[in-house]
């Protein structure tokens, strides 16, 4: 599904992606992790688009496609979702308004029917069970006042609405209590298929305990360094990341 | 100075001053007044290059640049009739053609609760209330415009709702300019009085046709007894080659409302003066204003509110999204008097730049001399949340829907303000159709 080679990214002057190789196959999970700085946050982003970044060399494959070659909305259309790590707030604008145009642009896109009124709330108020949000949240506008729970919540609401082949979620985890991460986290395992892919990038082991990974990765200065099954990720909470950073040194 | 000076070193205004002989009448009643305005005018002239109150919006010049002041007669003209009406808003219509009234294009209430005439023919009736209020609260003696206005203007609406009187619908006034054939100048003059539990809203449009430049110094007077209620909408959207100086003063009396609601949208220079006295305890007045310009249009909005009794509330927000090489003005102004203690007053001017040649002013400014007040004011201006974009698109959106999105919420907490619902549907579609969303 995603085919990464060789990426490398720089935002002004830094380098911040030294090579990156991935190959991520329908149904799995990949988790990237390594400390901060180590350009976790980073890669997600240049996968979504952001324009910030500067991919200096490699390539990304979607389903055959150059992914770089694509705007930030040709991705989403594409199946591409990131889940941020700080959700916008974007007063006046609901976050009903802003899916509903958000879904019919990527149905539009494919080529499929679009769904009028009755039908987009029908289908939001199937999937705001998944999340377990209340709608009374999404009338509001888009984050503005969101607790740091109810916005990773509303994500992964998104992320329901736009049922995306590849799912990035970055950081995720972070700020958020046990309740809360548990609700996310059963978000994204009922969202999980033979036909779609999840990339989790975290800098703790704890979120794994949720959604189990088939693969883990250690990022570090831009590369990964490492790679293995969810032992891993383990064995990086119980030793942290100091040997990984030592290995590489050697 | 003697007159040869004043003519030898402002053309111009010599040139305003025959055309104002040209208008003058001789009704007794009011050429006192008239006379006023003359003499004022004659002394103050047009505001000059980098006068305080015109800083930033060179009107004077642009007026030398783009019309030739020549005394003459301004144009019959014909106004589209499909102009006129706006589909969907139930509505009275007052119309004015190059200044003049059209009684063709116009329907006014029945009734007596709720007088709507020309303010001629009030004044030539002899109408006490008109005549009582006239010319008393525009000060003819420190603004050229309001002088040039108050000695020359030609027509304009009355509009006198008595005691408890409620009109159910809003008056919708048009003033439309036929510049196809020659330029006009209009010089229109209004008068609103809203006695005790009274209710009036109106809503004031420009349009029209041609290419030949056109100016309209319009003067509207206000008076708003106790407990009368007045909405007043403006809405600047003259594609055309239009100049504008719209001077509003509304003089209010204790636990009175008003609300009022500046749209400019188009023009090529659009300068509003607005001022409100809160002459009581218990008043509430509320005044929004929403620029969404683009071209080279210059969006002027200068705003007064003179707090002069205690215990009362006003509260401004004025929203600019300027686009290309237009520009934006705002300067708030907030008296509160010594004796106007427990005076509650926000203010706040909000402007997105969306190209680096857009230009806003913004100042503030606040004269307080009580001591027991809430006050606050607030400005910035700044592009659009580039992080908020790429949000938007990262879920699907298309870049330009998602500007489309901000701009339009942005504008939103003016908008969700109109309150009658007809003028809010009209009006959030024009902004739609101009985000073309």
């Amino acid at each position: 599904m995603l085919s990464i080679k060789n990426l490398q990214a720089s935002i002004g002057e830094n380098q911040i992606l030294n090579g990156i190789n991935l190959e991520v196959k329908a149904g799995e999970v990949h988790a990237i992790m390594g400390p901060n700085g180590s350009g976790k946050s980073t890669l997600a982003s240049v996968l979504a688009g952001r324009e910030d970044y500067e991919v200096t060399g490699g390539e990304v494959e979607f389903r055959g496609k150059d992914l770089l070659e694509m705007s930030p909305e040709e991705r989403a259309r594409e199946g591409v979702f990131l889940a941020f790590q700080y959700p916008v707030e974007i007063p006046g604008v609901s976050t009903i308004n802003f899916m509903k145009t958000a879904l019919n642009q990527v149905l539009e896109s494919r080529g499929q029917q679009t769904l009028d009124a009755v039908s987009f709330l029908k289908l939001m108020k199937e999937k705001m069970k998944l999340v377990e949000i209340d709608q009374s949240l999404l009338n509001r506008s888009l984050n503005e006042g969101f607790s740091g729970g109810e916005k990773k919540r509303n994500e992964i609401f998104q992320m329901a609405m736009l049922e995306p082949r590849l799912a990035i979620l970055d950081e995720t985890d972070s700020g958020l209590d046990i309740d809360a991460l548990r609700i996310v986290a059963n978000g994204v395992n009922k969202l999980r298929s033979a036909s779609n892919a999840t990339i989790v990038v975290t800098h703790y082991q704890r979120l794994l305990d949720y959604i189990v990974p088939d693969y883990v990765h250690v990022l570090y200065k831009g590369k990964i360094v490492k790679s293995g099954t969810k032992e891993l990720a383990l064995e990086l909470e119980a030793k942290g990341y100091d040997w990984i950073k030592d290995e590489v040194a050697v | 100075m003697s007159g040869n000076e004043l003519i030898s070193n402002k053309v111009s205004d010599k040139s305003i001053i025959d055309l104002i002989d040209l208008q003058i009448d001789q009704n007794s009643k009011i050429a006192e007044l008239r006379e006023q305005g003359r003499e004022a005018f004659q002394r103050i002239g047009l505001p000059a290059n980098k006068a305080e109150e015109f800083r930033h919006t060179p009107i004077t010049r642009l007026l030398q640049k783009n019309l030739s002041l020549e005394p003459r007669v301004n144009p019959t003209g014909s106004i589209d009739s499909g102009a006129v009406h706006i589909p969907g808003l139930d509505a009275y219509q007052v119309v004015f053609l190059n200044g003049v009234y059209a009684p063709d294009q116009s329907s006014l209430p029945s009734g007596s609760a709720v007088v709507v005439r020309t303010l001629a023919d009030a004044v030539r009736d002899g109408d006490t209330v008109a005549l009582a209020h006239l010319g008393k609260y525009a000060d003819v003696q420190t603004d050229g415009f309001v002088a040039w206005n108050t000695a020359a203007w030609s027509d304009g609406v009355f509009i006198h709702a008595k005691r408890n009187a409620v009109l159910d619908k809003p008056i919708n006034i048009l003033y439309w300019h036929d510049a196809s054939g020659a330029e006009v100048i209009s010089l229109v003059r209004n008068l609103i009085v809203v006695e005790t539990h009274a209710q009036v809203e109106i809503f004031e449009r420009y349009g029209s046709a041609g290419s030949a430049a056109h100016f309209s110094n319009h003067v509207t007077e206000g008076f708003v007894q106790s407990n009368g209620f007045l909405d007043l909408y403006t809405l600047q959207n003259d594609a055309g080659n239009r100049y504008q100086y719209a001077f509003t003063r509304i003089h209010q009396e204790p636990t009175s409302r008003v609300n009022t609601y500046a749209f400019t949208f188009d023009g090529k220079l659009v300068r509003n003066t607005l001022q409100l006295a809160l002459d009581g305890e218990g008043i509430e007045s509320h005044m929004f204003g929403l620029y969404l310009v683009a071209g080279n249009t210059i969006a002027d909005n200068h705003t007064v509110v003179d707090h002069r009794q205690p215990n009362s509330f006003s509260n401004e927000i004025y929203k600019g999204i300027l686009e290309d090489s237009s520009k934006g003005i705002f300067n708030g102004k907030i008296y509160v008097r010594p004796q106007a203690q427990k005076t509650n007053a926000f203010q706040a001017n909000r402007n997105i730049l969306m190209s680096d040649a857009a230009t806003v002013n913004t100042k503030p400014q606040l004269e307080i001399w009580a001591d027991d007040v809430k006050c606050s004011h607030g400005c910035t201006t700044g592009q659009l949340d580039e992080e908020a974009i790429f949000y938007l698109q990262a879920r699907g959106i298309d870049k330009e829907t998602a500007r489309a999105m901000m701009l339009f919420a942005f504008a939103g907490e003016i908008l969700d303000n109109i309150r009658h619902e007809g003028i809010r549907h009209y009006i959030e579609a024009l902004v739609r159709e101009r985000l073309h969303q």
